[in-house]
Parts: structure tokens; sequence; C-alpha cells
């Protein structure tokens, strides 16, 4: 793996903000967690562990709708990425807590699970690695209108063993059609209980572009400074070029798979604590600075959580909706029988 | 007792010790999980495949091929739908070779609603799999079923899937598997890995004996003679408790548990018909071409005359995923008051 050596300048102000976010991020997520263990949500999956990448990735795309603007197809660990482009703790916590207020899925999907139209955040399913064959339908839109928009994807690195990578690799390199695509590989050695050197035998995921003449890098995820500027001259590469990029993310996977493995926290580099101690050593903040942030995120999730409790929970008839565009009153839905 | 999922790894223990099982294998089977459901813990062939469950189903067409024994899972039935060209070449390998290739492998994989699986963890899979010809297709109820069907399959020479209800899997059943000790407590020691490492751990499987439920036969679960319901998995569970308010009402259900979804056992559907003259095929999968209305279709052709009421389905409803939301999934899968009530309904309607 290649290590950076240059520390790019951050603005103090900035650093603040990154910061700020990451906090946001882990504190939804771990108000998630506790959720799913007081019983007030069935499952959790999510992102401790990859804010430092998440969150300057969120800060750093062209936010808004149509093909002017990134689109972004996402895995279940994209809570950094939304909550840096400006995704709300209750919006998060209403999905985990199955409200009809969820705007994403109205209390349909798992936690983490978004769909934005107005940010260009296409649905997202768990299925594994299907977004990187949806995100080459919205880079080859975006090809044609020209601009700078791009196509972000994002997913794991044991969801690469489907053909679906492969797919992406092929469908956004072909010559003469290439496309503006940024493809990511959030690698964290893992895939649920599978070591990731057990079943893959390339030495970078990201090698795997490099048959297909795509730029390629692999960086440490954990560090934000390096995520900051490794994802500043990709973007700047696919905006300009209208070429795919590919780059593998090595981050950390703080609490297990899912709440299917208890969610409990595990041993790896905390990316928030490594940034905090910068932070610190820069005088960006002080001690008393970060503990108030961490504090008033965690209090506005709670609070987030005692709001939603009010909500109330979709209703039986609700499965009908939304089975067909322009089919208000379910006539389409229930075609074949209610 | 045991749960269904160490009758399944049970099973599977006897096939590596006297079917000749060579491989059980697929994301997350091997150490040190063992299967998302633990039904692969501690099998001696057990191993982890890369997360490609088209490359699954491949590997054990190939290893069917060159003469192995593979049992393949895929994770979820909802992660099924990729290998579904892969799944009619192994139903038309034989077929298509004039008989020269035949593949005895095992595929299993977890179905239905139930854990609260959201959209993703909560397909049904026996429409489309019955879809697929040149496959035998099974689902227990019960781990002695899981376990007697598991052996039949490793014994048959034919392609097997083996759908898993997923809300069962961590049930009891009340009947105990032969060899199984006395002691629930004793079995876990035995055969359940412990927390934290388990590098050098090692099951210790009971003197597991055969057993076989043989593909293709129905199971009578309770005898009745006002109305006859065909369902299997776990609504065969909730049949039968609404089968057992319904008796308080003096209305007795016929519940046949199908337990082969194909080559299914149309004689006992047909006898039990003939006998109650009323019908209801249960099942959780989509309504529009589910499996209930092919029996539903040989049912009409075949026993018209013999129906005292028009054979009816109750069935998932016709939506694209069952929702988080408990009121979402209670709404698109069949309930135990819809059964109730679609009992009722049948065995009561005039002639
Ligand atoms: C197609 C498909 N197969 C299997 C699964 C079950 N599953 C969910 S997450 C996961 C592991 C994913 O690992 P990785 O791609 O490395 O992402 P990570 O969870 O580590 O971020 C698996 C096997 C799934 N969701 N989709
Ligand atoms: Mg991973």
């Amino acid at each position: 793996m290649q290590k950076s050596t240059l520390r790019p300048r951050l603005e103090p102000a900035l650093q603040v903000r990154i910061h700020d976010l990451m906090v946001k991020t882990r504190c939804v997520e771990e108000r998630m967690i506790k959720m799913n263990r007081d019983g007030e949500g069935f499952f959790w999956i999510g992102a401790p562990g990859e804010e430092a990448f998440g969150v300057p990735l969120g800060l750093q795309v062209k936010k808004g709708q149509g093909p002017d603007f990134d689109y972004l197809h996402l895995h279940y660990r994209s809570s950094p990425i939304i909550m840096a482009m400006g995704g709300t703790m209750l919006d998060s916590l209403r999905q985990m807590g199955m409200r009809a207020t969820d705007r994403y899925s109205a209390g349909r999907n798992f936690t983490n699970h978004y769909a934005i139209p107005e940010w260009n955040v296409a649905p997202m399913a768990p299925t594994i690695e299907t977004q990187y064959l949806i995100a080459p339908g919205t880079g080859w839109v975006q090809r044609r209108h020209g601009g700078d928009g791009i196509t972000i994807v994002n997913g794991g690195d044991a969801g690469t063993a489907e053909g679906d990578f492969a797919s992406c690799l092929i469908w956004s390199t072909r010559p003469g059609k290439e496309l503006p695509m940024l493809i990511i590989v959030v690698n964290n050695k893992f895939g649920i209980s599978t070591s990731h050197a057990t079943q893959h035998g390339v030495r970078n995921i990201a090698d795997r572009g490099i048959p297909h003449g795509m730029q390629t890098k692999v960086i440490n995820g954990n560090d934000v400074f390096e995520s900051w500027a490794a994802i500043d001259e990709a973007m700047r590469y696919v905006r300009t070029e209208r070429r795919p990029y590919l780059l593998e993310a090595h981050v950390s996977r703080l609490n297990g798979h899912s709440s299917s493995s208890g969610a409990n926290r595990v041993d790896e580099i905390d990316c928030i604590l490594e940034f905090e101690k910068q932070l610190l050593a820069d005088k960006v903040r002080t001690d008393a600075e970060i503990k108030a942030t961490w504090e008033r995120w965690r209090d506005e999730a709670n609070a987030c959580v005692k709001q939603l409790r009010t909500e109330p929970f979709p209703e039986a008839s609700d499965i009908w909706k939304w089975t067909f565009h322009d089919d208000a009153d379910n006539t389409l839905a229930k075609a074949g029988g209610d | 007792m045991a749960n269904m999922a160490q009758a399944i790894r049970m099973a599977l223990a006897y096939g590596e010790k006297h079917l000749g099982v060579t491989d059980v294998f697929g994301e997350d089977v091997g150490p040190p999980l063992g299967g998302v459901f633990t039904a692969t813990q501690g099998l001696r062939t057990s191993w982890n495949s890369p997360l490609d469950e088209r490359g699954i189903i491949g590997m054990a067409y190939g290893i069917a091929v060159a003469g192995g024994k593979p049992v393949a899972e895929i994770q979820f039935c909802d992660y099924i739908f990729n290998t579904i060209d892969l799944l009619k070449l192994v139903g038309n390998a034989h077929w298509g070779s004039a008989g020269k290739f035949n593949l005895p492998l095992v595929v299993m994989t977890p179905v239905g609603a139930g854990i609260h699986g959201s959209i993703y963890h909560s397909h049904s899979f026996d429409s489309i799999m019955t879809h697929i010809p040149g496959w035998k297709v099974v689902m227990p109820c019960t781990p002695i079923d899981a376990y007697g069907l598991m052996i039949a399959a490793l014994k048959d020479t034919n392609p097997v899937m083996f759908m898993k209800p997923k809300a069962l899997l961590r049930t009891k059943g009340d009947e105990r598997i032969p060899g199984e000790p006395e002691d629930e407590k004793v079995l876990k020691d035995m055969i359940d890995a412990p927390l934290g490492d388990r590098t050098n751990w090692k099951p210790r499987w009971p003197e597991l004996t055969d057993y076989t439920v043989p593909i293709g036969k129905a199971k009578i679960v309770r005898e009745g003679t006002h109305v006859t319901c065909v369902t299997y998995g776990r609504h065969v569970h909730w049949a039968k408790a609404a089968a057992d308010t319904l008796a308080n009402e003096g209305i007795s259900v016929e519940l046949i548990d199908l337990r082969t979804l194909y080559p299914y056992d149309f004689d006992a559907i047909k006898t039990s018909v003939r006998k109650t003259r009323r019908v209801v095929f249960l099942n959780e999968d989509t309504a529009v071409t589910n499996f209930g209305e092919h029996l539903l279709r040989r049912t009409t052709e075949e026993l018209f005359y013999e129906l005292d009421a028009p054979p009816r389905l109750l069935s998932g409803k016709n939506v694209p995923g069952v929702g988080l939301a408990p009121v979402l999934e209670d709404a698109s899968v069949p309930q135990i008051a819809d059964i109730e009530k679609m009992l009722r309904e049948t065995a009561t309607v005039p002639a």
C-alpha cells in the first residue's frame, strides 16, 4: 500500500467542520446501535470506522439533482457521506425506528439505506455490489450530457468478488466511451466473518483497474488528510478527463459487521481519535471543544429519538403504495388481486 | 431438543461421514462462523467462498461433474436471484446431455419472512424455484424433518434445493434426532462452537444414524373432515394454530405439510380433498404466478366435480418486498388470523 508522505493543508475551519461531521456520524450510528439494543429497531448496519474517508468524500460531492451534479450509488456504510452532504440525524434515526416519517423508505428498508432524488442519491439495496452495475448508467448519461458532474459508486472489499464489480470496470472503460466515474472500494478486510486475505489473490483491489487503463490509488482511509487529498485528486481527474478512477481506501470496521454479530466495539484504529490527536497537536481544537462537540451531538441524537417516538408507524394499507408510479389509488398495484 | 440449524448441521456431519459429502461451502459457511445461522459449524469439509453467488452455484456444478458431492449455500435466498441461469443449467444438465451427466448436488438457502428482515431478507423462493425443472425442491418445518430431508437430499443423485424456513432455524422440535443426546445442553456442548476464539475447537458429533424423510412424500399433520389446508415451511405451524382455534368452533381442518415442493405428493392432496371436498393452499410467496396457483390448477382440473366450495389460495401480497416495520410485514404475508378466516370461509360456504 502506498503511504502518503505529504500532509495536505486543510484550513483549520475545514478541519473543525470535518471533525464535527465525523462526530455527528459516529453519534448517530451509536444511537442506532442503542436503539437496536433497546428493541426500538430490529437490525443495525453502519459505518463506525469510515468517517475519515466518508466525510471528506461527502464534503467534496457536487451536490444537486440531474446530470450536472454528482450521482451517488452507495452501500450501507455511507452515513459519513450522507451526514457530510447535509443528511440529518433525525432522518437516519427515523429509518432505524421504522417510522412512516422515514423519508428514505417510509419504514420499509433497513437503516442507512437512502434514496434522495434531490441529491442524486440512487435508491440503495442490501444486495452487495449491484450498485456497481447501476452506476455506469448514470455515468453514461453524464458522459453524453457533458459538464463536470460525475458518478460515484462505493462498496466493500468482499463484494468485489461479484461479477458486478468486473462489469463495472468493463463498462466504464469501453474504448472511446469511457465514463466519468469515481469507483470506490472501502476495504475493511472483512466480509462478515470471512477475511479478505483468504479469498482474494490480488495484491490491491485497486490494481484490478490497471489492465483497464484506469487511474488507481490505494490510501489509508483512516487518515483525514490523506483521504481528503486522494478524493480531491481523483475527483479533479474524473471531472475534467471524463474517465474512471478506482480508489481503494483501507478503513476500520469498529463495531463488527452489524447487529447480527453483536455490534460490539472491536480493537482497531479509531479514525476520530487519530484525527483528534492531530487537532490537539496542531492546536486546531482544545480538549474542551472536542468534548463539547461529542456532547452536543449525543444530546441531539437523544432529542431526535425522543421526537421520533412521537411519530406514527406506517399503516397496513401502506404496503400497496408506490408499487407503480402514477397510481395514487393503488389500482395497478392491486390488479393481481388484493 | 435440537433446533433446526443443529439438525441440518448433524445431517451434514452424517453426510460427511457416511454419504460422501466432499464440500460444504458458501459465504461465511466455514470457520470461524459456520454460517450466519450456524447450520454449518464444525463440519469437516466446510469452507468459506468468495462473496459470489454465481461462483458458488458454478463451483457446485463443477464439483459434481468431477465426482464430488457438494452442498452449497446461498446465504439468503434474496441473493440467489443472480444465479438463476446457473440453476437452469444445473436443472437441464441431465436432460440436455441425454442422460450422460447427472448432478448429485444440494443447494441450501434460507427463505421467507419472519425475522424482521425487511426488503432483502424476507423473499420467498418457492414459486421461482419450482419453475426451474430438473430440480427436486424440499422445505422442512421441523428439525427432525430437516434432518431426514437433508439426508434424503444427500442420497439423491439429482440436484436438490433445500429451502430453510429462516424463521424456524432457531426453533426446536418435539422429536429427537436419531442419536441426539437427551439433554440439549449436552448437545450444545458437543456441537455448538464456543463464543470467542474457535481456532482449536472441534465438535464431537453424537453417534448419528440414518433417518430419511422420503422426497416426494407429504405428511398429514392433523386429520380433519371439513376442509384441507396444504402448506409447507413455517406456515405449517401457523395453520396448525389456526386449526386448533377452528376446532373450538366445530370446524375440523385436515392439515398437509407438503415437505417436498417438487416432485410434490399430489396423491396426498387428492385423497384429502376427496374426503373434505374443500381446500385452501397456503404459502407466503407473492400472489401472482404463485406455486399454490399451480396446485389450484391441478385441483380444479382433476377434482372439479368433487369440490363443494371454490378452492382457495392464501399467499403473500403481490408487492415488491416485505417492509421492515412489523405492521408492513404482517400485512404482506399471511398471519394466523388470515388463515383462520380463509379456512372458516372455505369450510362453511354452502355447497
Ligand atoms: C448479493 C449479496 N450476497 C450476500 C449478501 C449478504 N452479505 C451482506 S454484507 C456481506 C459482506 C460484505 O462484505 P464487504 O463487501 O467487504 O462489505 P463490508 O460489509 O465489509 O463493508 C454479505 C455477504 C448480500 N447482502 N448481498
Ligand atoms: Mg469488507
